[in-house]
């Protein structure tokens, strides 16, 4: 990890102004906070901007926030810097997010680094010339059952490798998004080698056991 | 009360209070970093870790309330083995690079590594690296040495008020800045300096310059403003290398302004080393005794009333006393210490004086400020204000110029005509002033140096009589004394005008004022003019008369002089100097004064023999006891007599002007600051908004 880019002057717009759509869900999250207490607002208003603005913040959209929200335009920064879910500096349309945290790694993780390297030519940190995609390598994901992951935009692909990244990349310079979730087809989080336990519902003889007991200890009646 | 023991030892410390001030309480020393007396609770450093009888685990104490029955060991193994290693996790990421760094010889971080660390590190990593960040013309950075205890960032948005400084990224990468790199843009700007508890935030002017245990360290009085800062002089033989703030409770603090901290390199700049008489048009060096000959010649066959003084801003009370009797001795009424013109003195002197007291601003609960900018007359008074403000239930208004003063003020207008109205109950603020138990006023001298002066004192003093801001002392019903109230304040920015109007360095019977002196030198009615180091007054005025300029730099006074005497700066004197609130303080001199420079009484001493008026007194000690015999008030050092109340200012007409601002640069305000290097470059990025350009030859 390292600190996280702020875009320099030539990429800074010099103003930002809310859509209304934007405006629309600012009343509503603005409402949900005491009026002494709208800074705590500031999450959900970074994340705002950052959508409206081609997936990072501009510094012109942080002020805009520290006067929204009557706070020092660097306790605006400092949050956004603190999180990583914020980019400050413009990134890909397809912006990459690769998870190398340890059962990331132990799963694979490199080879999804490696495939990212190879067929676009990014590190972390970096954007393709032609704005396409960027990297950013990030902790845990929150999604280790299905590891490696690799993030794009919003949605998480899973069980990666090196040849269903390189698919994934293709599929997205055409311009095509293909379906989130596991690469192996494998569902949600189950087992790779398919379910080892409550393969059926009930035992053999149609009701389990510890529904049985449960029925006899209350005395009957199956609510 | 909750009752704990700390180290066996048991203490009672009032609710609210932490385990580390408890720990305090009971004479145990508790190692920290994060943790400030003035500033609020981070809890970050971890320094402070102790151990807690029945606690899973150590504690921060800085963070912990003391409560009933708790058993604290501060010296214990537990307590030992955490502050251990919190300090060799604290060095991980720190330079050992003490030798090069200013902070060292009173860094805390060195003391307590010795006192709580261990002998060699464990650590064989690389060390984290962190840019520099620019923070304006005083604060240099290196950012490696940061421990992010951010002290600076609390100092910065709670006490200065200018919620600029912040600590960007996380865990490792964490850095302090200021919002994209600006400077930080305070008058109480480098106190970060001191706070910093490492060499992260060291001064840039006084970079590489000394190490502490080098300098000779003096105890003095700041004179760049009426505050009256308590200060400690460093220098190095004869050259003061740096100003650092001084602890009183009720003035400073532990904070003085940038300006007080910095201006002392202009002690080395323009200096007045040697008399000067002007021949022919031009300012020759001369002998003293030259100089007084000039002086006594001129004066010869002058009238009492064709000869003036003017004193200066920050001269010394004994030099003015000097001066005012040698011109009582020499049949003048000209004199007076009021260069800004602004239509104080004579009257009871509660009309002069900063009544509340500066620590009496925490009481008061509402404030009418006229025509003044705290934040630029007396930086430490706008800290008082905010400190009581942030307290909460502080309405301030504001009659005069808009500015901005790092808390939210009500704008009621910008002349008399809005002082009439609240004085009549019409406005909006009355109601204020009104419900207010203990409402104080602040007037500034923008809105008493214009020529209704006196009667926009009369207005505010009957303000302060219409609004119960004056309480004199009263017995309640259990037969206690209630200390009275007095919320009458004069702010002044000069830091010897007290001292003046306290002596009556004033006009005596048909005598002329500045602006008089000034009309009278032009149109040849004065013949002789002394300035007693008075530079903020139209020298182009002075026509024909013959001026004589006494004073330790070569500003517009010394120009127009035709005698130069060279006198003495601030902290090349013993002197007493009386702050805004009435407070009288004793300086003392670090160094001597330069080449042939005397301290100042000492030339108008001298002068009053060549010139056949002898004063009577021959040592600093015998003119002090003839000030206190005459002027009561000096006796009384360090120590606020409530000022008897009465009646002054005059009614009159106010006129509409709005009121002005007697600054116009905080940085540059007095000869020693206008001939400061780091002034002004102070100048340069705080006033005119200039990005200081980087060539080849910096840094």
């Amino acid at each position: 990890m390292s600190s996280k880019p702020i875009a320099d002057d030539r990429d800074q717009p010099a103003t930002f102004s809310w859509t209304a759509e934007s405006e629309t869900r600012i009343g509503v999250i603005l409402a949900k906070y005491p009026p002494d207490r709208q800074a705590s607002a500031v999450l959900p208003l970074l994340d705002l901007a950052q959508r409206q603005h081609d997936n990072w913040i501009p510094l012109a959209a942080i002020d805009a926030i520290a006067a929204r929200l009557g706070m020092a335009r660097i306790r605006v920064l400092e949050v956004a810097t603190f999180y990583t879910m914020f980019n400050l500096a413009p990134v890909g349309k397809w912006f990459l997010q690769a998870c190398t945290t340890t059962p990331c790694w132990l799963r694979g993780s490199d080879q999804v680094m490696r495939c990212i390297k190879d067929k676009l030519g990014i590190g972390n940190h970096e954007r393709t010339a032609d704005g396409q995609f960027s990297l950013l390598e990030v902790e845990c994901l929150g999604a280790c059952v299905n590891a490696p992951i690799l993030q794009v935009n919003d949605d998480f692909y899973e069980d990666m490798d090196y040849e269903t990244t390189a698919t994934l990349l293709a599929s997205l310079k055409r311009g095509e998004q293909p379906a989130m979730g596991s690469m192996t087809g494998r569902q949600t989080s189950q087992s790779i080698a398919g379910p080892t336990s409550l393969t059926s519902l009930k035992d053999s003889d149609g009701v389990p056991p510890w529904y049985a007991g449960r029925t006899a200890a209350a005395g009957g009646g199956d609510d | 009360m909750p009752k704990l023991t700390v180290d066996g030892i048991e203490v009672e410390v009032p609710p609210g209070t932490s385990v580390l001030q408890a720990c305090e309480a009971a004479g145990a020393e508790v190692p920290r970093f994060c943790y400030h007396d003035r500033l609020s609770v981070a809890g970050n450093c971890r320094m402070c870790l102790v151990e807690m009888e029945k606690a899973p685990k150590p504690i921060a104490s800085c963070a912990f309330p003391a409560s009933e029955g708790m058993v604290i060991h501060t010296k214990s193994e537990v307590a030992r083995k955490a502050q251990k290693g919190t300090m060799e996790f604290l060095l991980i990421n720190h330079p050992l690079d003490c030798p090069i760094c200013d902070q060292g010889g009173e860094c805390d971080l060195q003391d307590q590594a010795m006192a709580y660390g261990w002998h060699s590190s464990r650590y064989t990593e690389n060390k984290r690296a962190v840019t520099d960040k620019y923070m304006g013309p005083l604060i240099k950075t290196i950012m490696t040495r940061c421990i992010h205890c951010t002290r600076c960032v609390r100092f910065a948005t709670e006490i200065a008020g200018v919620s600029e400084m912040g600590m960007l990224n996380r865990g490792e990468n964490a850095e302090i800045t200021t919002y994209l790199e600006n400077a930080l843009a305070s008058e109480l700007s480098a106190n970060v300096i001191d706070l910093c508890p490492v060499g992260a935030l060291t001064s840039k002017p006084y970079a590489f310059v000394s190490r502490p245990w080098e300098l000779k360290k003096v105890e003095s009085i700041d004179v760049m403003d009426a505050v009256g800062s308590n200060i400690r002089i460093d220098a190095r033989g004869q050259e003061v290398l740096r100003v650092l703030p001084r602890l009183h409770e009720d003035i400073n603090e532990e904070w003085i302004s940038d300006k007080t901290r910095y201006a002392c390199d202009g002690l080395k700049r323009q200096r007045l080393d040697r008399p000067y008489v002007r021949r022919d048009g031009k300012l020759q060096p001369a002998s003293w005794a030259e100089a007084f000959a000039a002086i006594a010649t001129r004066l010869n066959g002058l009238k009492g009333s064709e000869i003036a003084a003017i004193a200066g801003d920050a001269v010394d009370a004994e030099s003015m006393y000097a001066l005012k009797r040698l011109m009582t001795a020499l049949g003048s009424p000209n004199i007076d210490c009021r260069q800004d013109g602004a239509r104080l003195g004579g009257g009871p002197r509660a009309g002069w004086l900063f009544n509340t007291t500066i620590a009496g601003i925490e009481d008061a609960d509402a404030l009418l400020l006229i025509g003044t900018n705290p934040r630029w007359e007396a930086a430490l008074v706008n800290a008082r204000i905010r400190k009581r403000w942030l307290r909460g239930r502080f309405p301030i208004g504001l009659v005069g110029q808009p500015v901005d003063l790092t808390y939210d003020y009500d704008h009621l207008g910008a002349g008399a005509q809005s002082l009439s109205e609240i004085a009549d109950g019409s406005h909006r603020f009355a109601e204020v002033l009104k419900a207010a138990k203990k409402p104080m006023l602040v007037i500034g001298s923008g809105a008493l140096a214009r020529a209704d002066g006196a009667a926009v004192l009369a207005a505010a003093r009957a303000i302060a009589e219409g609004f119960g801001m004056i309480q004199p002392d009263s017995v309640d019903e259990d037969g206690e004394t209630v200390a009275g109230w007095n919320g009458f304040n004069v702010l002044h920015s000069a830091a010897s005008r007290v001292a003046g109007l306290d002596m009556g360095f004033l006009p005596g019977e048909g005598g002329a004022d500045v602006a008089g002196i000034l009309a009278g030198a032009r149109s040849g009615a004065i013949k002789l003019v002394y300035l007693l180091a008075a530079d903020e007054i139209d020298t182009e005025a002075l026509g024909d008369a013959f001026v004589v300029y006494q004073g330790h730099h070569g500003d517009k006074g010394a120009h127009r002089a035709d005698v130069v005497l060279p006198g003495a700066a601030y902290t090349e004197k013993d002197g007493l100097y009386v702050n805004t609130e009435g407070r009288v303080q004793m300086g003392f001199a670090a160094t001597f004064p330069l080449g042939e420079a005397r301290e100042d009484w000492k030339i108008v001493r001298a002068l009053s023999d060549a010139v056949g008026h002898t004063l009577p007194f021959d040592d600093l000690v015998a003119l002090r006891q003839a000030l206190m015999a005459e002027y009561d008030t000096f006796a009384a050092i360090d120590t606020i007599e409530p000022a008897p109340w009465g009646a002054f200012g005059a009614a009159g007409a106010l006129e509409e002007a709005p009121f002005g601002s007697p600054i116009e640069n905080f940085y540059m305000t007095d000869p020693i600051s206008r001939a400061s290097k780091t002034m002004a470059e102070c100048t340069e990025v705080f006033s005119l908004r200039r990005q200081p350009v980087a060539t080849g030859t910096h840094g």
